[in-house]
C-alpha cells in the first residue's frame, strides 16, 4: 500500500470552458442526441418530475371526488381511470425513472468512470423508457381509437384478470396499458444491465467492491433485482396481448384458464417492485445521512448484506398480496413468515441509520431534514407491514384503505421523502448552483404536515372499513370527516410540491453558487467540478478507502489506515 | 477549496493488478438472467396449464417429439465451441467454418419448427386460439423460436464479417459474448423439450 495519499493540484486547467451560446434548436439537438449519462440523469428526472405532476393532479381530482359523501365531481368511469393512471403513472413514470436518474448521473461518478458501460444503450433505454409514457398517456386520445371520446385505461394498476378479457375490457384503453409497460420494461431492463455492467467493470483502481459507495451497492443489488422482477411482467403482458389479440386462452376461465395465474404473475412482479423503488432511497439516505451527522456510516458490510438480503428475500413474499383469495394454511403460512423475515434486514438498516446518527454533529440542512423524516416514516410503513403480514389481520383489511395508507407511507414517506433528500443534496453538483434552503424548509413542514395529516388518517379510514376503488360514498358511513381532513392534507402536498418546482426553477438561475463541494462529503463525485464535465474526471481517480475525499482532506488520518 | 478540484489519485503505489471483469460479458450474463425470468413464466404456465384444456385435440393426438431438429441445436453448441477456439488459436479460416456450420444447424431447426408449425396448423387444425394446449404451446415454443431467430441474425452479422475478412484474433472476446447468447437459446431448449415433449406428452 502507499503511504501517502495527495491530490494533483494545477496540473491541469480544470475549469470548464465557457459555455459557448447555442441556439435554441442547437440545446434541444444536444439534449436530444445526447449519450453522457449525466445529461440522460437529468432528462429522467426531469421526465419523472413532470410525471409526479401529472399523476399527482390526478391523486387532487381522486381526493377531491372523496372529500364529501356523494359527490359528483368525478364520473365513475374517469374515476376509475383516474386510479389506475395514478397507480401506473407513479411507479412506471415517475419512481422508477427517478431511481433510474439518480443511478445514472451517480454511479458512474461515485466509481472514478468516465460514462456508463454502454452510453448508446442507456440513451436507447431512456427513449424507450419515454415512449412508454408518452404511449400511455396518447390512450386519453387513442383509448378507443380516436373515434369519439378517448378512454384511459381503468382496469386498476394491477389489472387484475378477466376485466382485462376482450369482453369486459373493450376499446383500445388497456392494450396501450399493456403495450406501454412493455415498451417502457424493455427500456428498464437496459438500464439494469448497464448499470450493473458498469459498477462491475468500470470501477476506477483500488474501488474494490468493499469500497464502493453505499449508493453504488443499493443500485447494483436494485438494478439485479429488476432483471428478475420487470422480465415477468414483460412475460406477463405478452400473455395478455396474446389472448387479447390472437385469441389465446391463458387468462381464460371458460376455456380451462385461470384468472388466478395473472394475480401470482403479478404480485412476482409487484412485490419486488416496492423493494425495487425502496432500495435507492435506502441508497439517498446512506449517502445524506452519514455526511450530515459528520460520521461515517454505521456498520457498512452489515448494510451490504442487509440490502442484498432484501434483494434475495424480496422474491419469496409476493403472494402475502393474496391472503384471501383462499390458499391453503401452508401457503398462507410461509408468506407470512417470509414477509415477516423481511423485517429482520430492514430493522438492521434502520438501527444502522440511527447509530450513526447518534453521538454526530447533526447539521439540518433540507436534505437531512427528508431524510431524518425518511427514516422515521419508513419505520412505521414497515410496522403496518408487519401487522399486513399476519393473514388473518389482511383478511379483515385486505382492500380497505388501511392497506392504501401502508403503500403510500412507504412510496411517498419513505420513497418520495428520500427522493426529495437526493434532490436537495446533488442539486448543487448538477446544476453549480444550491436549492434555496428557506423554501427547502417550506418545502419540507409542508409536505410533512401534509402527509401526516392525509396517511395517518387514512390508516383510520381504513380500519372502519372503507374500501379502495369506490368512487363515492352514503353520508351515514362515519367517515366524513376523516375523508375531508385526508382530502385536505393531499392539498397541502400539491402546494409543498409546488413550492418544490417553484424553488427547482428559482435556483437553476439565481440560486447560491455552490463550488465542488457545498456539502464537506467524502465520495468521489464532490471531487468532480460541478457541473462535471463531460468526461467527468481529467485524470483517472484512485481510492484507497471508502472515503477518497476524505483521506484527501484528512492526510493526518486517512481512513485505509483502519480498513 | 470552492474553486480547486481535488481527484484523489494515488502516486508511488506499486502497480498492483487491477482486472475489473469485461463489460460485455458482464451485460450478457445480466441479459441472460433476465430472458431467463421470462422462459421461467411462461413455463411455469405451460407446466400448471398441463391437460387443463376443456377441449381438444390434446398433446398426445398432434404432437410428434423432433429429435432431428434438437439434435441439429444441440450439436450447434459444440460446433460454435469449436469455432470460438478456432479463433483464440488464430485459424481464422477454421473459425469461418465452423461458424458457417454453426448458421446452417440453427437454421435448420428453424425450418424444422416451420414444418412442424405447418403441419399443425393445416393438417391437424391446432392453432393459438384452438384451446389451452394451443395458446401455451405456440407461446412457449414461438418464444424460444424468436431468441432462435435473433441469435442467428446475430451469427449472420458475424458470418458477414468473416466473409469479408474483418474477423481477427483480437475480436476472440466479443464473439465469446455472443456465443454465450447461443449457448443460451440452445440450454433453454432443452428445458422447453423436455416441458413440451416429455412431460406435456
Amino acid at each position: 500500500m502507499a503511504d501517502r495519499t495527495f491530490p494533483i493540484e494545477g496540473t491541469l486547467d480544470l475549469t470548464p470552458p465557457r459555455a459557448r451560446e447555442h441556439t435554441w434548436l442547437e440545446t434541444v439537438h444536444e439534449w436530444v442526441t445526447t449519450v453522457d449519462h449525466k445529461k440522460l440523469g437529468i432528462l429522467y428526472v426531469v421526465y419523472a418530475l413532470f410525471f409526479l405532476l401529472v399523476g399527482g393532479a390526478e391523486a387532487l381530482a381522486i381526493r377531491v371526488q372523496l372529500a364529501r359523501p356523494d359527490n359528483t365531481f368525478l364520473s365513475p368511469e374517469v374515476y376509475n381511470r383516474f386510479f389506475t393512471m395514478h397507480g401506473t403513472t407513479m411507479v412506471f413514470l415517475v419512481g422508477m425513472p427517478m431511481i433510474f436518474g439518480f443511478a445514472n448521473y451517480l454511479v458512474p461518478l461515485m466509481i472514478g468512470a468516465r460514462d456508463m458501460a454502454f452510453p448508446r444503450l442507456n440513451a436507447f433505454s431512456f427513449w424507450m423508457t419515454a415512449f412508454g409514457g408518452l404511449m400511455l398517456y396518447y390512450s386519453f386520445l387513442g383509448g378507443s381509437g380516436l373515434y369519439g371520446v378517448g378512454n384511459a385505461p381503468d382496469v386498476g394498476w394491477f389489472a387484475y384478470a378477466p376485466l382485462t378479457a376482450r369482453a369486459f375490457s373493450p376499446g383500445n384503453a388497456t392494450d396501450y396499458w399493456a403495450l406501454a409497460l412493455i415498451v417502457s420494461g424493455i427500456g428498464t431492463i437496459g438500464t439494469a444491465i448497464n448499470i450493473v455492467a458498469t459498477t462491475l467493470a468500470m470501477r476506477c483502481r483500488g474501488m474494490t467492491l468493499l469500497r464502493m459507495p453505499l449508493f453504488v451497492w443499493l443500485n447494483l443489488a436494485v438494478s439485479g433485482l429488476t432483471l428478475v422482477t420487470i422480465t415477468p411482467l414483460t412475460a406477463a403482458q405478452i400473455m395478455l396481448l396474446i389472448d387479447r389479440y390472437l385469441g389465446g386462452h391463458f387468462f381464460d376461465t371458460q376455456a380451462g384458464g385461470s384468472a388466478v395465474i395473472w394475480i401470482h404473475f403479478f404480485w412476482i412482479f409487484g412485490h419486488p417492485e416496492v423493494y425495487v423503488l425502496v432500495l435507492p432511497a435506502f441508497a439517498i439516505a446512506n449517502e445524506v445521512i452519514p455526511v450530515f451527522s459528520r460520521k461515517a456510516i454505521f456498520g457498512y458490510p452489515a448494510m451490504v448484506a442487509a440490502s442484498v438480503g432484501i434483494v434475495f428475500i424480496s422474491m419469496g413474499v409476493w403472494a402475502h398480496h393474496m391472503f384471501t383469495i383462499g390458499m391453503t394454511s401452508v401457503s398462507n403460512a410461509f408468506f407470512t413468515l417470509s414477509t415477516m423475515l423481511i423485517a429482520i434486514p430492514t430493522g438492521i438498516k434502520i438501527f444502522n441509520w440511527l447509530a450513526t446518527m447518534w453521538g454526530g454533529k447533526i447539521r439540518f440542512a433540507t436534505p437531512m431534514l427528508f431524510a431524518t423524516a425518511f427514516v422515521f416514516q419508513f419505520l412505521i410503513a414497515g410496522l403496518t407491514g408487519i401487522m399486513l403480514s399476519v393473514a388473518p389481520f389482511d383478511w379483515q383489511l385486505h382492500n380497505s384503505y388501511f392497506v392504501i395508507a401502508h403503500f403510500h407511507y412507504v412510496l411517498v414517506g419513505a420513497i418520495l421523502f428520500a427522493i426529495f433528500s437526493g434532490l436537495y443534496y446533488w442539486f448543487p453538483k448538477a446544476t453549480g448552483r444550491m436549492l434555496n434552503e428557506t423554501l427547502g424548509k417550506w418545502n419540507f413542514w409542508l409536505f410533512v404536515i401534509g402527509f401526516h395529516l392525509t396517511f395517518d388518517t387514512m390508516h383510520f379510514v381504513g380500519l372502519l372499513g372503507m374500501p379502495r376503488s369506490i368512487y363515492t360514498y352514503e353520508p351515514d358511513r362515519g367517515w366524513n370527516h376523516l375523508n375531508m381532513i385526508v382530502s385536505i392534507g393531499a392539498f397541502i402536498q400539491g402546494i409543498s410540491i409546488l413550492i418544490f418546482a417553484a424553488n427547482l426553477v428559482w435556483s437553476l438561475y439565481r440560486g447560491k453558487v455552490a463550488g465542488n463541494d457545498p456539502w464537506d462529503a467524502w465520495t468521489l463525485e464532490w471531487a468532480a467540478a460541478s457541473p462535471p464535465p463531460v468526461y467527468n474526471f481529467p485524470i483517472d481517480p484512485a481510492v484507497q478507502s471508502r472515503r477518497p475525499l476524505w483521506d484527501l482532506k484528512h492526510p493526518e488520518d486517512p481512513d485505509w489506515k483502519y480498513e | 477549496m470552492s474553486t480547486t478540484t481535488l481527484i484523489p489519485n494515488t502516486v508511488s503505489v506499486p502497480e498492483q493488478p487491477w482486472n475489473p471483469p469485461s463489460r460485455g460479458r458482464v451485460a450478457m450474463y445480466c441479459l441472460i438472467v433476465g430472458e431467463s425470468a421470462i422462459f421461467i413464466i411462461f413455463v411455469v404456465a405451460y407446466i400448471y396449464y398441463i391437460g387443463r384444456s376443456l377441449y381438444g385435440p390434446t398433446p398426445k393426438q398432434v404432437l410428434e417429439v423432433p429429435i432431428f431438429n434438437s439434435i441439429c441445436l444441440l450439436s450447434s453448441s459444440l460446433t460454435i465451441w469449436f469455432a470460438e477456439r478456432s479463433l483464440e488459436r488464430n485459424k481464422i479460416k477454421l473459425f469461418g467454418a465452423w461458424w458457417a456450420l454453426t448458421l446452417t444447424l440453427g437454421a435448420i431447426f428453424l425450418v424444422g419448427t416451420g414444418i412442424e408449425w405447418h403441419k399443425l396448423i393445416y393438417e391437424k387444425g391446432l392453432t393459438i386460439s384452438t384451446n389451452l394446449f394451443g395458446t401455451t404451446f405456440y407461446s412457449l415454443v414461438g418464444l424460444h423460436a424468436t431468441h432462435v431467430i435473433f441469435g442467428l441474425i446475430g451469427l449472420s452479422v458475424v458470418l458477414a464479417f468473416a466473409l469479408a475478412g474483418k474477423i481477427r484474433e483480437e475480436h476472440s472476446e466479443r464473439i465469446q459474448v455472443l456465443s454465450l447468447y447461443w449457448h443460451f437459446v440452445d440450454a433453454v431448449w432443452v428445458v422447453v423439450f423436455t416441458v413440451v415433449y416429455i412431460l406435456g406428452r
